[in-house]
């Protein structure tokens, strides 16, 4: 056995930073800050990749199964007998996989940073959200418990919040950021019931009891009902809300693409790699409970996952800025993530889904990651979000193309890149399960394809643009995660994953389905060559089909006429039908019964200070008073009893 | 008896050391003004030795009792008394208190050495000595400023209070005597059997014992007495006294009159509820901060009661462990006042309005220690007053628990009006920027760092629950 305590350093290393770069504001040279910030996440990520080496390939496996482990414990509260809160890191091949993904990216990160966010006023405080957020989101993989889960996802929840709205001088900024607090916080609030519910029909938050397949929940599980569906499926489906809501599945998404508004490697390291897949992470966390307890509950996750992949494919076709392009591809990709959960069984061959999401998960972070780095090194150059600013940059930024369009081949699902891949066990896995579930992901594959080239082409080939100033090819210290993570997308892809993570933890072998990848690869090349056709010189044919779609065009421009719709729901249903009526009752009711309240208390806290008149007679008087009163109330207890 | 017996009361054996070392010093010097430095590093390294794992044990023929808890509560009352120690600096180092200043720590540590005999006390003789050696100081301690006719009053109220007090609390003994015919705790305990002679005696033994902690009726010298005391006096009373108090209160009840809990729980109902709200009625208007400050502490003393209330174990253990917080809490708070005071002698909540633009650092730490107070997470308090709740919840008594929440929710009113004044009130003329000495900064640190850790350690609850199945 070996000793896993140092785990807690991965937490402690990065809290210890926040500290250090928050605590003295502005006291503190900025680029300091900065390069603790760099070293003590290059420390977690050497940690990171220590653990992952030893348990993947040294001590983690016993029997062909990969063990779960406690690499360390510490009871926190005590509620009863049997219910207690533990903060505690727990190993598995989900958990270390995590660990690397977000160490890798978080590091990348925080170097892109150092040039990208150069000369900013609150560059410390920004490297210090940064640390929160790191620290939080590996509390959360690390969990043992669902409770430990929840305290770090609101810490997510929090550091997102706080780096959306970083450029707080921005209106804009200021409601992305309440949008996105209010709309996760609102998910959240399933996810705590959902847990309490578990919680309660249980008696434990910790994963390893919940979650193994010969336990009391999965064996003999709680039987009591309510409205038709089991209590269990109410809990697994309300935690999924709490999910969602971080993962922005339909109809939870409409913080995401806002929240763009915050700085792009942010929106990298945060809203495209690591936080938004918080609700893949928690659905394949439980997912055994899902599959055997409550498969009503895992069957709306996988039609959420798919919906929101074919939704969210459409939108991006129409949108305008780059960042929201991205936004939308990666809710589309989560949403086949989810989806890969929502049609997998358990063990074996039967666990290919599971195995896949986490796959794409891990190929997904990485070009995702490196999109958005991409971008922003355009944006660095170009200064602005708007594809209709940019054109014909190729000549001027050649990293960032050709990284760039590594990823674009990623995602579209090319072969050799890591997107195919991963992608490909998906679509496998859906073929088997759900052949409607299948059909959606073979089409958003080409529409994936699709919209990323018509980003593509439209930044780097499409008109020549006037430019200000020239633009020119970003720093080294930008282009060094480029590279990096350019390397990775292509290279990840043939990691044998089955080997590492599986439903059961045992080795399942994966091949490459030729008879659908091959179509999937011919979907892809088509909306490739469409989008080539359309983008790559100027031509009226793109502006010619927007036309003639119209109104479709239109409402996919608009989301749909998704945020309309909630604010009107918000605004005239519930702010102004539910809450007015809510607040004059408040006001007149139990406001004025709380001031009465209050004025009779005030009448007594008077009247009973000329008790405290000064006089010590009077004080023993009391005292004597109060002696034979309580000896005349026991005396009088004890007779009626 | 064995001399390696001694080494079990070395929290008293050191104590009076330090008194006697201090007293050689007073005689052979002629300068006092190092007096306090003097007093605070001797006191450190007792307390530093205070956590040297010590033995159960019994000695001078069970007179004198020491366990883990035991010396648990004593660690407890040591790190207070320290913290007291090092916000005593400023105001002992005022002209006025030359010449007295040795005199001021030999009294403090005099009375700590009463309390410990009282915490370890194994029959009734031994615990009235303690009790005697730690009222009878406080009374001068009370006086301490004795050109202040406020000053004076207190100390006089306090020591005619405190031996009426004594009086009827004998008066119990004697009866307990009357009827047991031995004054040991161990042979006492089984021949309580619940007879009326016996309900009289325990209750005016009690009311001793309410007395001190200020329970409600028992409680109307402690407003007059805190404001008139010096500051670094008035924290000491609330903190150290009443912390010594409420340990010495559950070892009684829960050892010596075991056998009369069903008599003893709802007398303890009655005084936690009275002693709750009447407190916070009480607080809610004051204008003084000093004032506001120990009318909260009644309150807060009622709040004790209910974990007492609670069933044996883990009610000890939160009565412990909320005792721990509450000496953090009151002292981050009576810092700040008192560093306050002492500089501008300005006492009322009005006078802190704007506080927080001159003097962002103490504001923070006032208002953490207000939040404590109140019971507002992540600070520890929150933590304190949850396992007190709990254990009462777990014993049953529901409506206890909801008086015990409304008054929490009275209470949240009246400490958020100083941090309304600091915080959001207007005023153009704020109190001026405050440069407290060092001594006084580290005692806030301490205050600071035990408010926001102790609530978060999880084991400390752990560590001290196990200790109160010992004994």
């Amino acid at each position: 056995m070996e000793n896993w305590s140092y785990i807690i350093w991965i937490l402690i290393i990065p809290f210890l930073s926040f500290l250090f770069a928050a605590l003295p504001g502005t006291k503190l040279k900025s680029s300091v800050s900065g390069l603790v910030g760099i070293a003590s996440i290059l420390s977690v990520a050497i940690l990171s990749y220590i653990t992952a080496y030893s348990y993947f390939f040294v001590s983690g496996k016993i029997d062909g199964v990969f063990q779960k482990i406690i690499a360390f414990n510490y009871v926190w509260v005590r509620f009863s007998e049997v219910l207690q809160i533990d903060i505690g890191g727990l190993l598995d091949p989900i958990s270390v996989m995590m660990l690397v993904v977000i160490s890798t990216i978080s590091l990348m990160v925080h170097i892109y940073s150092w040039s990208y966010m150069h000369g900013e006023t609150g560059f410390a405080r920004y490297y210090a959200f940064l640390s929160l957020f790191t620290f939080s989101m590996l509390g959360l993989v690390l969990a043992t418990n669902l409770f430990q889960m929840y305290i770090f996802w609101e810490l997510v929840g929090v550091s997102s919040f706080l780096l959306i709205g970083f450029y707080y001088e921005k209106p804009s900024a200021i409601a992305a950021s309440k949008k996105a607090f209010i709309v996760t916080r609102f998910a959240d609030f399933g996810f705590l019931l959902g847990i309490l519910l578990l919680a309660y029909y249980t008696n434990t938050f910790d994963f390893i009891t919940l979650t193994d397949t010969n336990g009391t929940l999965i064996t003999n599980p709680v039987a009591a009902t309510f409205m038709g569906a089991s209590v269990l499926t109410w809990a697994m489906g309300l935690i999924f809300i709490g999910g969602a809501g971080k993962s922005a599945m339909f109809p939870l998404h409409i913080w995401l693409p806002d929240a763009m508004e915050g700085p792009t490697p942010v929106s990298a390291l945060i809203h495209a790699a690591t936080m938004v897949v918080a609700g893949v992470y928690l659905v394949a966390r439980m997912f055994p409970v899902y599959l055997m307890v409550a498969p009503d509950a895992l069957e709306i996750v996988a039609y959420t996952g798919g919906f929101t992949a074919l939704f969210a494919a459409v939108i991006a076709c129409t949108q305008h800025d780059i960042k929201r392009i991205l936004a939308f591809s990666t809710m589309s990709q989560i949403g086949y993530m989810m989806l890969a959960l929502g049609v997998s069984g358990y063990g074996g061959e039967k666990g290919l889904g599971y195995m896949a999401s986490m796959f794409h998960l891990f190929t997904h972070a990485m070009f995702k990651a490196l999109l958005f780095l991409g971008a922003g090194s355009v944006i660095h150059a170009v200064h602005s979000n708007l594809i209709g600013d940019m054109g014909n940059l190729k000549k001027y930024m050649p990293i960032t193309h050709i990284t760039f369009l590594i990823a674009c081949l990623a995602i579209a699902g090319i072969p050799p890149f890591a997107g195919f891949f991963s992608k490909d066990e998906i679509l496998v896995a859906a073929f088997e399960h759900n052949k409607l579930l299948f059909s959606i992901a073979f089409f958003v594959a080409g529409l994936t394809a699709f919209y990323m080239f018509r980003l593509y082409f439209r930044v780097f080939w499409g008109k020549k643009q006037a430019y200000h100033h020239a633009p020119h090819e970003s720093p080294f210290i930008m282009i060094l995660p480029l590279i990096l993570l350019a390397v990775a997308s292509c290279l990840t892809g043939f990691i044998p994953f089955g080997k590492f993570v599986s439903s059961d933890g045992r080795e399942l072998l994966v091949h490459t389905h030729w008879n659908i990848a091959l179509p999937a690869i011919g979907f892809a090349l088509t909306g490739i060559f469409t989008a080539m056709a359309f983008y790559k010189k100027e031509t009226n044919a793109s502006t010619d089909i927007t036309n003639a779609l119209g109104a479709v065009y239109k409402w996919a421009y608009k989301k749909f006429y998704l945020d309309e719709v909630y604010l009107f729901v918000t605004k005239n249903i519930i702010f102004n039908g539910i809450s007015k009526s809510i607040a004059w009752f408040d006001k007149n009711i139990i406001d004025a019964s709380m001031d009465g309240m209050a004025l009779v208390t005030n009448y007594f806290s008077d009247k009973i200070k000329g008790a405290q008149s000064g006089s010590v007679q009077q004080y023993t008087w009391w005292y004597m008073a109060g002696s034979i009163g309580i000896v005349i109330f026991v005396l009088y207890f004890l007779m009626i009893k | 008896m064995n001399i390696t017996d001694f080494l079990l009361m070395r929290h008293e054996l050191l104590l009076t050391a330090m008194v006697l070392i201090m007293l050689l010093i007073q005689i052979f010097t002629s300068n006092d003004y190092n007096a306090s430095y003097f007093a605070m590093a001797l006191f450190f390294i007792i307390t530093v030795f205070g956590f040297v794992p010590s033995e159960k044990g019994e000695i001078f023929g069970n007179m004198y009792i020491t366990d883990s808890l035991r010396v648990l509560m004593k660690n407890i009352l040591n790190i207070g008394v320290l913290i007291v120690l090092f916000q005593s600096g400023e105001w002992i180092s005022k002209p006025h208190n030359e010449g007295k200043r040795y005199e001021f720590y030999l009294i403090l540590i005099s009375t700590l050495i009463g309390m410990n005999f009282m915490i370890s006390a194994g029959d009734f003789l031994m615990f009235y000595l303690g009790l005697e050696i730690a009222s009878i100081p406080l009374a001068a301690l009370a006086a301490y400023d004795k050109y202040r006719t406020k000053s004076s009053e207190a100390g006089i109220k306090m020591i005619l209070s405190a031996a009426f007090s004594s009086a009827v609390m004998l008066f119990g003994i004697s009866l307990l005597y009357g009827t047991c015919g031995t004054l040991y705790f161990s042979e006492i305990s089984p021949q309580i059997n619940g007879n009326i002679l016996q309900i009289l005696a325990f209750v005016f033994f009690i009311s001793g014992l309410a007395f001190k902690i200020s329970l409600v009726p028992f409680h109307f010298w402690t407003p007059d007495v805190y404001e008139g005391a010096p500051t670094t006096v008035t924290s000491y009373y609330s903190v150290i006294s009443k912390g010594a108090a409420v340990f010495i209160f559950i070892i009684l009840l829960f050892t010596v009159f075991k056998n009369l809990i069903s008599q003893w729980q709802p007398i303890i109902y009655l005084l936690a509820v009275l002693t709750m709200s009447v407190g916070n009625l009480f607080a809610l208007r004051q204008q003084n901060l000093k004032r506001f400050l120990a009318f909260s502490s009644i309150a807060q003393a009622g709040f004790i009661l209910l974990g007492i209330i609670g069933t044996e174990q883990t009610g000890m253990a939160s009565v412990v462990y909320f005792v721990l917080i509450y000496i953090f809490s009151n002292l981050a708070a009576f810092g700040v006042v008192s560093v306050v005071s002492e500089k501008t002698s300005k006492e009322t909540i009005e006078d802190y309005n704007g506080f927080y633009r001159t003097n962002p650092k103490l504001s923070l730490v006032l208002m953490l220690g207000l939040f404590s107070l109140a019971g507002i997470p992540p600070v520890a308090g929150f933590f304190g007053k949850f396992f007190l709740f709990s254990s009462v919840a777990s014993a049953g008594y529901y409506w206890l628990l909801f008086i015990a929440a409304i008054n929490a929710t009275v209470s949240l009113y009246y400490y958020l009006l100083p941090v309304k004044a600091m915080f959001i009130n207007k005023n153009d003329t704020p109190i001026e920027h405050i440069q407290s000495n060092p001594t006084a900064k580290t005692a806030l640190i301490i205050c600071v760092v035990g408010l926001l850790l102790t609530g978060f350690a999880g084991v400390l609850f752990d560590y001290i629950t196990s200790l109160s199945f010992g004994i």
